[in-house]
């Protein structure tokens, strides 16, 4: 059974110790603007919500690239880009529904969360356990994927009913 | 005997249509055709093959190391041929070179071809499109550090080879007919930018004109651009990008039934039991309008290539309609448009716009949904753009957030779709 | 090594935008941060010079431990002579915009001269631009963010600003970042706006490399958290109730200050304490306390998001503050609300917002307040001056009203906006200002805390709390138990908890880091991240020798030995009620012992001997 990435918004603090330990994990430097995951901050609600790639079964991604840059790990289920093979041609960003691909200006390549090949620093470094790394079939990010496919046409192609 | 499937066009609609047979019909017999001398390559990278960010190998589709073995291992039949013409009733193609091949599944993957602009001198050596490899090469050949080069086209094809001429060092000349730069992904205001922004990087786009010929004229058989009002561009040379149209000449004289481009229903088949379409040769149901076009676009392309597949493997799946979206990168400006970005009928719309920095977003909405969107100088989190709009989410109080912020795109669709309230129980 | 070596220096007169190596010797003796740019400071102005003239110079400064995952390391601090004291002063802040600094290439911004209209200064890496602020001037800080974050298109985009109040010249106003973190104290904010510098946003992409050891710092931060983790304050305290845990502690040791420090214990205190933020509201059964909040790289999390009760009167027109902000710290919940007898928890929350809003100090705020409510009940000012106000303390309706005033710089609120030591003198009262060096006092009475007197009269910047943190020990008991109502003892602790907090406050760690750990558990991060040899008992020279910086430009500034001192009332009228009932604060017994252990003359002048000792030259 794969591991995924479960998260609790209602226990982050916004702290960032994820963000930089991404960020060293994938760059080497603490950078908060190149982190593959993001604390997204819902001021008014006092909310805050750690987001990054769900590793969705559609991947939209690795099928929108058109020089097979992006691949899938099939140890960890992670659809991971290869930055040797990206051209940088960005359809990858605008096909990911999530919103979790991004074009790195400076490299001219994309980036997105590869769960550092199996052993993620952002749940290593999440003090409160909002950020966790278990079993799948835990995390509700099925019934995540599941609702965001339902949800008119996403998935491409619904299975007809009559079939 | 095993079903056969022949697929016309080996780009990325045909490829990943090719290998989602193989996934889901194993015993099936998948016959990929493509007409080039190259394995399966994307015209998407070719603008970096033409910068050197990449070599030929880079462009490939799959397997940059050894493409050949790639589909042999998955046991797809990939020939270097071209079908000359289709007989429905037997079910089979004439090849070029001469064969007869047989189908049980037809689909038709054979893309676009650019269109020739009806001016003089269209056809002389030194005039080239930007569509094939072939025309890379012939591209990579001539514009050399320095060479004069006369750019027809600053639609989505001729602004992403901008950049890459720009990097080859050539003197570059950009002439578009419409009003503005990509004027069917974006609208006034971003087309303006972008045209400044060409402007400040040296760039001379001349829009609102055209070239009205071509002639050999100039010093060492240099070529000459004249356009509207008379005026002259030498060149070494013209590289027309006018736009390109799907490739439907092998149905001319076929039952199967084509308007701009070949129709279909959601299962992506013709009129005729059998042969189905995929990418850009396929009319297929835009999912913000409802309506039947051709999108030409890569990632529509590869949903096309699968859903087709999985019918033609009998696997009922409808396709629910593509959203239209463009990415662009025009001399390290980035732009995207997804859906109904000129607004819908009855519609609302936010705009910001920050002319210095280069930054433009414009939200379409319609009711209770985001409909379209532009985005200039937005590279974070910009699919979610296509995520909002494709899962018909219900905004509710995110709309009137987004009409005051149209940045906070993330957040409306996380707030959109999970629980956003209290923390304090969680305290230790 | 952390430190970028880029120091980006602006001349708002000229309009002149330079960057220049940071001196990376007097890292090496000040650490970074508050030490640091005190020694820029104290080189490059006259400390005569006019706090609010061009000749002033403000500067952001980071720490070598800014923007790195080292807990709690996202401070930084604002630096310039202030116009509330005279002093040197240095406020200190957290968020996320210091780390931003450092990842924009930065470690330290000079603003020099003042320009001439209104402006704003947009940094994206090494791209600096002053852009006319004409549109944002008027604006508050939380109208400004708005502005420049739809300006620029960029949720990411840190920005610090100035509110109303500093441009209309309140004496503490503050500069305000990510929305309710602030350089709170002595008016670093009426410095920048007199600089007419409305904003600073800044974005950085291009992050913080090049640490010296980088599997010896990743140990040594794995190892502080742990520690923080795992201790009480730290651990589960401060984030579960945030510093109001202190609240209910406090008012039961009898040092709460209460009615303008005419009580030392306050009956309304359980109602607006840590505890009560927690407790469902009658008018919509939640709590006034929606979540707890970090900066940025803190693992302790005490940072208040709140609401106020949907229908409470403060809001009931006024949607734009119907949603959750940052919410009461102990300091503005005592300052708030047990110096002016107010125990309204939401009014308190509602007023911390305008706080936030419009960018002031709500200590001095709030102390100010419970001046003008002595002199009000004493008729020294009437409804006349107040401008109809009823300022009577334990009114939650005057405090509302001045403080809609006082952030906007109107009416009476001009007044409020002096600070008490000049609003009392100027309304006949001096003996009503409970301040130090015209700075207010914090929320510990120095009857009930004696040591905290002690530290209050001493301090470089007027009264303050975060000068020498002697609370840990007189109650909390860290590192270790001192009895808070004798004297004796004392000066030793002062001493020492002013030369720590000095270090601590030039790492760009937090203060609140230090319930848990000391300076041995901060040099090993140090080091490993700029392959320095700090030592804690290096560290603690360091902060001795920031001390005596600070001292000297205090001294050329013109305030003397003399200033070391405490209003009457502490002096002279003993406390009612509680532990230190009948005591008064024994300063005289503390002053000669401390200035002698600092190694200062009786006139409280460093001796040339301490000077060379510490590397001060003459």
């Amino acid at each position: 059974m794969l591991k995924s990435l479960k998260i609790e918004a209602e226990k982050c603090t916004s702290c960032m110790q994820c963000e930089l330990a991404c960020s060293y994990q994938a760059e080497g430097v603490f950078n908060t603007a190149k982190s593959r995951i993001k604390i997204f901050t819902f001021h008014h609600e006092g909310r805050f919500v750690p987001y990054t790639c769900t590793q969705c079964s559609e991947a939209w991604c690795l099928h929108a690239c058109p020089v097979e840059a992006i691949v899938l790990n099939p140890r960890t289920g992670a659809k991971e880009v290869l930055a040797d093979a990206c051209v940088g041609c960005k359809v990858c960003t605008i096909a990911c529904p999530f919103g979790t691909v991004n074009y790195d200006e400076d490299t001219k390549v994309v980036y997105k969360c590869d769960l550092c090949g199996g052993d993620p620093e952002c749940a290593k470094a999440c003090p409160t356990e909002a950020i966790t790394y278990v079993q799948s079939e835990q995390t509700g990010l099925e019934r995540m994927r599941i609702h965001a496919a339902q949800a008119a046409g996403l998935a491409g192609g619904a299975a007809d009913s009559g079939a | 005997m095993a079903m056969r499937h022949v697929i016309v066009g080996a780009g990325p609609a045909g490829v990943i249509a090719a290998e989602t047979l193989r996934a889901v019909q194993p015993e099936s017999e998948v016959v990929l055709l493509g007409d080039e001398p190259e394995p399966p390559y994307s015209r998407m990278a070719l603008p970096y093959y033409l910068s050197g960010k990449i070599d030929e190998s880079g462009t490939y589709l799959r397997s940059r190391a050894n493409p050949a073995e790639h589909y042999r291992a998955l046991g797809i039949d990939l020939r270097q041929d071209r079908a000359a013409s289709l007989d429905t009733e037997r079910r089979s193609l004439r090849l070029e070179s001469g064969e007869k091949l047989g189908y049980d599944r037809l689909l038709m993957a054979t893309g676009a071809v650019p269109l020739s602009p009806p001016i003089p001198g269209i056809d002389l050596p030194g005039v080239l499109n930007c569509w094939t490899m072939e025309d890379a090469r012939g591209i990579a050949t001539r514009a050399a550090k320095g060479a004069e080069v006369v750019l027809m086209g600053a639609g989505f094809i001729g602004c992403i080879i901008l950049e890459s001429l720009v990097r080859r060092g050539v003197r570059l000349s950009v002439i578009e007919m419409g009003d503005r730069m990509v004027p069917r992904m974006m609208d006034q205001v971003a087309g303006g930018l972008l045209k400044r922004w060409c402007g400040e990087k040296g760039l001379q786009v001349h829009t609102s004109t055209r070239v009205t010929a071509i002639r050999k004229g100039g010093k060492n058989g240099r070529l000459e651009a004249v356009l509207e009002d008379g005026s002259v561009l030498p060149a070494d040379l013209i590289i027309s990008a006018t736009g390109v149209k799907p490739a439907i000449d092998l149905l001319k004289d076929s039952r199967v039934e084509t308007d701009f481009g070949v129709l279909v229903d959601q299962r992506l088949q013709s009129n005729i039991e059998g042969i189905y379409a995929a990418g850009d040769v396929c009319q297929g149901k835009d999912f913000s309008t409802g309506q039947y076009s051709v999108q030409a676009i890569q990632p529509t392309a590869a949903e096309h290539g699968r859903i087709a597949a999985m019918n033609m493997a009998g696997k009922s799946v409808l396709h629910q309609g593509s959203v239209n979206m463009n990415v662009l990168d025009t001399l390290g400006l980035i732009s995207s448009s997804f859906g109904l970005w000129d607004g819908a009928e009855d519609g609302e719309e936010v705009k910001t716009l920050n002319e210095g920095g280069y930054r433009y977003l414009n939200l379409q909405f319609s009711g209770d949904h985001l409909v379209g969107a532009q985005a200039l100088g937005l590279t974070n989190h910009v699919g979610v753009l296509r995520g909002l709009i494709q899962t018909r989410v219900r905004l509710g109080p995110w709309k009137q957030r987004l009409l005051e912020d149209p940045t906070a795109i993330m957040e409306a669709y996380l707030g959109c779709v999970q629980p956003i309230g209290y923390n304090a129980s969680v305290l230790a | 090594m952390t430190w970028n070596n880029k120091v980006l220096r602006i001349n708002l007169s000229k309009g002149e935008v330079k960057d220049e190596p940071l001196n990376m010797e007097w890292a090496k003796q000040y650490i970074g941060q508050r030490g640091l740019a005190s020694k820029y400071l104290a080189e490059e102005i006259d400390p005569r010079c006019d706090a609010l003239g061009p000749e002033n110079k403000l500067i952001f400064v980071t720490g070598p431990l800014t923007g790195t995952p080292a807990s709690t390391g996202a401070r930084y601090s604002v630096v310039t002579k202030s116009p509330l004291t005279g002093t040197i002063a240095c406020s200190n802040s957290g968020g996320y915009l210091g780390p931003e600094i450092k990842y924009a290439g930065w470690d330290m911004i000079i603003l020099e001269g003042e320009s001439p209209e209104p402006v704003y200064l947009y940094i994206e890496n090494e791209r600096v631009e002053l852009v006319p602020a004409g549109e944002l001037w008027g604006k508050s800080v939380w109208d400004a963010d708005r502005w420049l974050h739809n300006k620029y298109q960029d949720p990411q985009l840190r920005i610090a600003a100035v509110g109303r109040s500093a441009e209309q010249g309140c004496l503490y106003a503050s500069i305000v970042n990510d929305l309710h973190r602030a350089a709170g104290r002595s008016g670093v904010g009426t410095v920048m706006a007199a600089k007419k510098l409305k904003a600073i946003a800044i974005r950085g992409t291009r992050g913080l490399g090049n640490i010296h050891d980088p599997k010896a710092f990743m140990q040594a931060v794995s190892a502080g958290k742990k520690i923080l983790a795992e201790n009480e304050v730290t651990g589960a305290a401060l984030p579960k109730f945030g510093t109001q845990v202190l609240m209910n502690v406090i008012n039961e040791v009898g040092a709460m200050p209460t009615r303008n420090m005419r009580e030392v214990q306050f009956d309304g205190a359980s109602k607006i304490s840590g505890e009560a933020m927690h407790e469902p509201r009658e008018a919509d059964q939640k709590p006034n306390l929606v979540t707890n909040i970090a900066c940025g790289s803190c693992t302790i999390a005490c940072g208040r998001i709140s609401t106020v009760a949907p229908g409470h009167f403060t809001i009931k027109h006024s949607p734009q503050y119907w949603g959750a902000s940052g919410g009461l710290e102990y300091e503005s919940a005592w300052a708030m609300g047990s110096a002016l007898g107010v125990d309204d928890l939401d009014a308190l929350t509602y007023v911390n917002f305008l706080c936030n809003e419009d960018g002031m100090d709500p200590i001095s705020f709030g102390a100010t307040v419970a001046a003008a409510m002595e002199l009000y009940e004493t008729d020294a000012i009437t409804k006349r001056e107040t401008g109809g106000i009823d300022l009577r303390f334990g009114s939650a309706e005057a405090l509302v009203e001045v403080g809609k005033l006082t952030a906007r710089g109107e009416g009476f609120g001009k007044d409020i906006g002096l600070g008490s030591r000049r609003l009392c003198e100027k309304y006949g009262h001096p003996e009503f200002s409970m301040s130090v060096k015209s700075q207010e006092f914090p929320a510990y009475d120095p009857r009930g805390i004696q040591g905290m007197g002690l530290g209050y009269a001493t301090s470089n910047r007027g009264a303050c709390h975060l000068r020498g943190y002697t609370v840990s020990s007189e109650i909390m008991g860290v590192p270790e138990k001192t009895d808070p109502l004798t004297p004796e003892g004392k000066p030793k602790l002062v001493k020492a908890a002013q030369d720590a907090a000095s270090a601590v406050d030039s790492t760009g760690l937090c203060a609140f880091s230090t319930f848990a750990w000391t300076l041995d558990d901060i040099a090993p991060q140090l080091n490993a991240a700029c392959g320095s040899d700090w030592t804690g008992e290096k560290l603690m020279e360091a902060g001795e020798r920031i001390w005596n910086l600070e001292r000297d430009f205090n001294l050329a500034a013109g305030i003397t030995g003399k200033d070391d001192n405490l209003p009457e009332r502490l002096l002279k009228e003993a406390a009612k009620t509680g532990p230190a009932k009948g005591k008064v604060n024994e300063l005289s017994k503390m002053m000669p012992e401390y200035y002698q252990l600092r190694g200062w003359t009786p006139e409280g002048v460093p001796t040339e001997e301490t000077r060379r000792r510490l590397g001060l030259g003459a």
